[in-house]
C-alpha cells in the first residue's frame, strides 16, 4: 500500500517539476513537440483498446478527437469565461477549470461511439472497418457544415467572447499527467479479471459468446472508453494548438493512428506508446526527414505488415500493468 | 425539366469515372476478398502518366483524336503493370494471413503512393493538356452536351462492355469468375490461381488508368493527392452496388455520381462528399450485400 | 504501478534533453519572417509575394540595411493549407525569432497565423489578405492593402454602371473567409443598388467539378457571375461554363491575379474582368521601373501580390528606420504611423484599423492577357 503511494507520489513530484521547468528552460519550440507527442499517446492508446485488445478494426478514429476537439472548443469559446467567472477567476480558476472543456470533449465524443458502436455491433472485418471509415468521415464534414464553430475556416480559441481570457492550456505537465491517467485507466480495465472478456473477444467472438462472455456489452464498453479518451486527445488538442480545423481530422490522421497501433504491436500499451511517441517525434527531430516522414511510415507499415505482422512489441508490454493473474 | 436532364447527363458522365474505379475494387473484392486502399492511387497514376505521356509525346498543343487514343493506351499499359507489381510486392507475401493484415499493407500502400508521388511529381497541381478541343456538339433547348462528356462517356461505356466481355465470355473470365466463387476448388481445378489474381489487378488497374485520362479531360486539374476522395467514393459505390460484382459497381457508379449532381445541384455541393458516406453507412446497416449481391450466411 | 515512477523520470529526463538542445540564434542579420503558400492550388501567391519581398530587401541591404544590420527573410511554406499556416507562423516565430512577420496572402491563412503573432507581440503585415477581420484579431496586425468592403462594392458596381447587369449569379469558394466575405460583400451593394441575385451557389477549394452549380446558375439567366474565388478554381469553372453554355462575363476579385488564371483557363476566360491592387501594363512611370527590374531579376512580370509583396517588405523597413529599434511594441508603433509611403501600388497611409486606404483597378482579361480597364478610386 505505501509502495503504491510512493510510487504515484514520485510521479506528481515529477509532473510538478516539470511544469514548473518547462517554460522557464525549454525552447517553445520543442514544448509544442513534446507536446504533440503527449496527444498522440493518448490517441494511439486509446485506439489500442478497441483494435488491438478487442479486435474490432476501428479505422475512423479521427472523427472521435475531431468530436472532443470541436465541442471542447466550443465549451470553452462560448462558455469559457463565464465557468472561469464561476471559479473566482484568477491563476488557481484556470487551473480548476480545464477538466471541463477535457470531459465535456471526452462526453461528446463518446456519445458518438456510442451511436457507431451499435450498427457496429451487426458487423465484422473489412465491413466494421470501412463503416468506421465511412462514420469519421461523416463526422468530419458534418462539423464542416456547422457555422457556429468555424465551419470550413476553421476554429480558434481566440474568438472567445471574452478574447483577454486566454484559454489557450500551456502546461506540458497537464498533457503527460492525462497521458499517464489514460494509460493507467486502460491498463487497469484491459489487465483485470474482467478485462479478460475485451481478448477473448478478440481471439474469437464466437467461442465467447458461446461460453457467456457478454460480447455485445463488452463491445460497445470498448467504444465508449476508447472514444471517450479519443475526445479527451482531441480537446487537448484544440486546447494546446488554439486553432482548429477538420483538415486535421481527416482519415489520413486515422491511417496514422493506426499505423501507431500496428507497428507498436496490436495488444501493447506500451508498443503504442512508444510508436505515438517515436513516430510523432521523428519528423520533427530529424527536420531534413520532413517530406519523407509518411513515405517512411508507409514503407515502414507495409515492411512490418509482411516480415513482422506483431508489431514491435506484439503482445507484450514494457511495463507490468499490475497482471497479477498470468498472462492470457 | 430541362435542367434535370442536363443534371442528370452532368450525373452519368461523372458517374461513369466512379463506375471505372468501382470496377477495380470489386473485382478485386472477388478475387481475394481484399479492400485495394491503393487503388485510387492507381487511377492518380493513371492521370499523372497521361499528363507525362502527353507531354512527351508532344501532344500539348495539338489536340486530336488519336492523340487521346495513344495517351489512353500508354497510361493503360502503366498502370497495368503498377497494379500487377503492388499485388505480387505486397498482397501475395500475405496470401492467407487472414483480412487484417493486407487491409493495413493496402492503407500502407495507398499512403506510400501518395507520398511518393507529392515528392516526385511535386505537390502543385499540374494541368492535363487538352487533348480534345471542347465544343458543344448536341443542344437540345437548355441542354448542352460537350464533346468531352460525350467522350467520357462513350469511352466509359465500351471500355465496360470489353470488361463485361472479358469477365463473361473468355476463358480468363471464367477463371476470374471461379477464383472468386471457391479459390481452392478452382486451385484443384488447374486454374492458375497466381496468374488470375495478377491479371484481375492488371485489368482494374488499366480501367482506374482510363479514369484518370477521361477526368484530365474532362476536369484537368490533376494532382498526387486526387486519387483520396474518387477512391473512396468509388469503393462506395463498388459496395451499394454489391461488393464482388462486376455489374453492380456499374450501377452503384453511375448512381452516386447521379446522387451527387443532385444533391449538389438542388441542395447544396457541402454535402457532396457526405452524401457517399451516408450511402455507405445506410446500405451497410441495411443491405450489406448492396443492390446486386447475394446474401450470404456466416458459418460457425 | 511502479513502472509509473520510471515513466516519470523518464519524461523529465526527455525534457532535460530537449531543454540542452533549445539553441539559441545569434548571427548578425534582423530576421525577418515570411509565412506564404510556396507550393499548392495557391501556390502563385506566395510564390510572388516572395519574391516581390525579397527584391525589397535586397534593395534595402544593397543601401546599407536598416540599423547598421542587414535583413535576412525566412520563408516557411503553408503549402496552401489554412491550419499549416498556423504553424508555419509558430515555427518561424518560436524557432527562428522572427521581430516582424509578412504574410500571408490568403484571408484564411493569415487568420489563422495571425493569434499566434498577436500572442507573441510580434508585429504582422500582410501583403494582399482584404478579409476585414485579419486586422480585427489584434493591434499588431496589419495590411498593405484595401479591404473587401470596398473590393465588393468595385465589382458590383462596375457591372452595373458598365456591363449594365441587373441579374447576378454567385458562386464561392465556402472554405475561405476570402471568398465569402467578397461574396457577401458584393451581395449587399447589388442589393442595395436595386440588383437582384438569381442564383447563389458555392463550391469548396479543391473541387475540380462544378458542372452541377453551373446548371443551376444557367438556368437562372443571370446577366454575369461574380466568382470571388481564386484561381486554380476560377480556371476550371471558366472552362466549364463555356462547356455549358454559359457566355455571359464572369467577374471575380484580386483572388484571380495569378498567370495561372490564362494558362488554367485558356480560351474560356476571354472576356472576363476583376478587380485587383494594381496593374502591371499601366504608364505610371514608378509601376514600370518596377516592373521592368522585377522582370530583369526573376524573368517574368510581377502580378500584384509580388508588387504587395515589394510594398509590404518596403513599409517594414521603413518602419525599422523610423523606429529605431527592432523591438515588438516600437515598431508596432512604427508601422501604425506608416503614412504616405510610396509603393508600387500607390501612395499607403495606415489608418487607424490598420488597414491601407488604397484605389483598386479593374483589369479585362484580352488577348490571353490582362490588360488594365479602369481605376476605382476609394472613396
Amino acid at each position: 500500500m505505501s509502495g503504491r503511494f510512493a510510487r504515484s507520489g514520485a510521479l506528481v513530484v515529477a509532473l510538478a517539476a516539470l511544469h514548473w521547468l518547462a517554460p522557464l528552460a525549454l525552447n517553445p519550440y520543442y514544448a509544442t513537440i513534446l507536446g504533440r507527442i503527449g496527444i498522440a499517446i493518448i490517441a494511439a492508446v486509446s485506439l489500442q483498446l478497441v483494435n488491438g485488445f478487442t479486435g474490432q478494426f476501428s479505422i475512423g478514429h479521427a472523427g472521435f478527437m475531431a468530436l472532443g476537439a470541436y465541442s471542447s472548443a466550443a465549451f470553452s469559446v462560448y462558455l469559457g469565461a463565464a465557468v472561469l467567472d464561476s471559479l473566482g477567476g484568477g491563476g488557481l480558476a484556470r487551473l480548476a477549470y480545464f477538466p471541463f472543456p477535457l470531459i465535456c470533449g471526452g462526453l461528446v465524443a463518446a456519445a458518438a461511439g456510442l451511436v457507431v458502436a451499435v450498427p457496429a455491433l451487426r458487423l465484422r472485418g473489412d465491413y466494421l472497418a470501412i463503416a468506421t471509415l465511412g462514420a469519421g468521415e461523416i463526422i468530419r464534414i458534418a462539423i464542416l457544415n456547422v457555422d457556429a464553430v468555424g465551419g470550413a475556416r476553421g476554429f480558434s480559441l481566440a474568438s472567445a467572447l471574452h478574447p483577454s481570457v486566454d484559454l489557450r492550456f500551456e502546461s506540458l505537465a497537464g498533457v503527460y499527467g492525462v497521458a499517464v491517467l489514460t494509460i493507467a485507466a486502460i491498463a487497469r480495465l484491459v489487465y483485470s479479471g474482467g478485462g479478460l472478456a475485451f481478448r477473448a473477444v478478440r481471439e474469437d467472438e464466437i467461442a465467447a459468446e458461446s461460453l457467456g462472455v457478454p460480447t455485445t456489452r463488452v463491445k460497445v464498453e470498448a467504444f465508449l472508453v476508447s472514444s471517450f479518451f479519443a475526445g479527451v486527445a482531441g480537446a487537448l488538442f484544440a486546447h494546446t494548438e488554439g486553432y482548429i480545423h477538420t483538415n486535421s481530422f481527416s482519415f489520413v490522421r486515422s491511417f496514422e493512428l493506426v499505423a501507431f497501433v500496428v507497428l507498436g504491436g496490436l495488444g501493447s500499451l506500451s508498443g503504442a506508446v512508444v510508436a505515438a511517441a517515436v513516430l510523432t517525434a521523428a519528423p520533427e527531430v530529424l527536420r531534413g526527414l520532413g517530406e519523407w516522414r509518411m513515405v517512411l511510415y508507409s514503407v515502414l507499415l507495409i515492411t512490418t505488415m509482411i516480415v513482422r505482422p506483431q508489431g514491435l512489441l506484439g503482445q507484450r508490454e514494457l511495463l507490468h500493468f499490475g497482471r497479477r493473474r498470468g498472462a492470457a | 425539366m430541362e435542367n434535370l436532364l442536363q443534371q442528370l447527363l452532368n450525373g452519368v458522365t461523372w458517374g461513369s469515372i466512379y463506375a471505372l474505379i468501382a470496377l477495380g475494387y470489386t473485382m478485386v473484392y472477388g478475387v481475394l476478398r481484399l479492400i485495394n486502399f491503393a487503388h485510387g492511387e492507381v487511377y492518380m497514376m493513371g492521370a499523372m502518366s497521361g499528363y507525362y505521356a502527353a507531354h512527351w509525346l508532344g501532344l500539348a498543343g495539338a489536340p486530336s483524336v488519336t492523340g487521346l487514343v495513344m495517351v489512353l493506351v500508354a497510361s493503360m499499359l502503366v498502370c497495368g503493370l503498377l497494379g500487377a507489381l503492388i499485388e505480387r510486392v505486397a498482397y501475395r507475401p500475405l496470401r492467407g494471413a487472414g483480412r487484417l493484415a493486407p487491409l493495413i499493407t493496402a492503407i500502407g500502400v495507398s499512403l506510400l503512393l501518395q507520398n511518393a508521388g507529392q515528392l516526385v511529381f511535386g505537390a502543385d497541381p499540374k494541368f492535363f493538356p487538352p487533348l480534345l478541343q471542347s465544343h458543344e456538339v448536341f443542344r437540345a433547348g437548355e441542354v448542352a452536351v460537350s464533346n468531352i462528356q460525350l467522350t467520357v462517356l462513350v469511352t466509359a461505356l465500351l471500355l465496360m462492355g470489353a470488361l463485361e466481355y472479358i469477365v463473361q465470355r473468355t476463358r480468363f473470365g471464367r477463371a476470374m469468375r471461379a477464383v472468386s466463387y471457391d479459390a481452392p476448388a478452382a486451385a484443384l481445378m488447374g486454374v492458375p490461381v497466381d496468374r488470375v489474381i495478377s491479371g484481375t489487378f492488371v485489368l482494374g488497374s488499366m480501367l482506374a488508368a482510363a479514369a484518370g485520362i477521361l477526368v484530365g479531360l474532362s476536369n484537368p486539374k490533376i494532382d498526387p493527392l486526387m486519387g483520396l476522395m474518387p477512391g473512396l467514393k468509388a469503393f462506395v459505390a463498388a459496395v451499394l452496388g454489391g461488393i464482388g460484382s462486376v455489374p453492380g459497381a456499374m450501377v452503384g457508379g453511375l448512381l452516386l455520381g447521379v446522387i451527387e449532381t443532385l444533391v449538389t445541384g438542388y441542395l447544396s455541393s457541402t454535402y457532396r462528399d457526405a452524401i457517399a458516406f451516408v450511402i455507405l453507412v445506410v446500405i451497410l446497416l441495411y443491405r450489406p450485400t448492396g443492390l446486386f449481391g447475394a446474401p450470404t450466411t456466416e458459418k460457425v | 504501478m511502479r513502472g509509473a515512477a520510471r515513466a516519470a523520470v523518464c519524461v523529465v529526463s526527455w525534457a532535460l534533453l530537449a531543454l540542452a538542445c533549445g539553441g539559441g540564434q545569434g548571427g548578425d542579420a534582423i530576421v525577418v519572417g515570411h509565412v506564404a503558400s510556396m507550393t499548392g492550388d495557391t501556390a502563385t501567391f506566395g510564390r510572388s509575394a516572395d519574391q516581390g519581398i525579397r527584391m525589397a530587401i535586397e534593395e534595402v541591404n544593397g543601401a546599407g540595411g536598416v540599423l547598421g544590420k542587414k535583413l535576412q527573410v525566412v520563408t516557411e511554406d503553408d503549402r496552401s493549407v489554412t491550419e499549416e499556416a498556423r504553424s508555419a507562423a509558430q515555427k518561424l516565430i518560436q524557432r527562428d525569432r522572427i521581430i516582424a512577420l509578412l504574410g500571408e496572402v490568403a484571408s484564411s491563412r493569415s487568420l489563422a497565423a495571425a493569434p499566434e503573432a498577436q500572442r507573441a507581440k510580434v508585429p504582422m503585415i500582410s501583403p494582399g489578405s482584404t478579409n476585414p477581420r485579419v486586422t480585427e484579431v489584434g493591434d499588431y496586425i496589419f495590411r498593405a492593402c484595401f479591404i473587401d468592403p470596398f473590393q465588393g462594392a468595385v465589382m458590383a458596381r462596375f457591372a452595373a454602371n458598365e456591363l449594365h447587369a441587373k441579374r447576378f449569379a454567385i458562386l464561392f469558394d465556402f472554405k475561405q473567409d476570402y471568398s465569402v466575405g467578397l461574396a457577401e460583400f458584393f451581395r449587399d451593394t447589388v442589393k442595395k443598388s436595386g440588383g437582384e441575385i438569381v442564383a447563389d451557389e458555392r463550391y469548396t477549394s479543391g473541387d475540380i467539378e462544378f458542372r452541377a452549380q453551373l446548371t443551376t446558375i444557367r438556368a437562372a439567366n443571370p446577366d454575369a457571375v461574380f466568382v470571388p474565388g481564386y484561381y486554380t478554381e476560377l480556371g476550371l469553372i471558366a472552362k466549364q461554363a463555356r462547356e455549358l453554355g454559359i457566355n455571359v462575363p464572369l467577374l471575380g476579385g484580386d483572388g484571380w491575379d495569378s498567370e495561372k488564371t490564362l494558362e488554367i483557363g485558356g480560351d474560356a476566360v476571354e472576356g472576363y474582368f476583376f478587380s485587383t491592387h494594381y496593374a502591371a501594363d499601366s504608364d505610371n512611370p514608378r509601376v514600370q521601373e518596377f516592373v521592368k527590374r522585377f522582370t530583369a531579376k526573376y524573368g517574368a512580370t510581377p502580378d500584384a501580390m509580388a508588387a504587395l509583396g515589394y510594398d509590404t517588405a518596403g513599409i517594414l523597413a521603413d518602419s525599422l528606420k523610423r523606429a529605431g529599434t527592432t523591438d515588438g511594441a516600437k515598431l508596432r508603433d512604427a508601422i501604425a504611423a506608416t503614412s504616405g509611403f510610396d509603393g508600387v501600388t500607390g501612395k499607403i497611409s495606415i489608418d487607424a484599423n490598420r488597414n491601407a486606404h488604397k484605389d483598386a483597378v479593374v483589369l479585362k482579361i484580352e488577348g490571353g492577357k490582362f490588360r488594365y480597364y479602369r481605376t476605382v478610386s476609394a472613396e
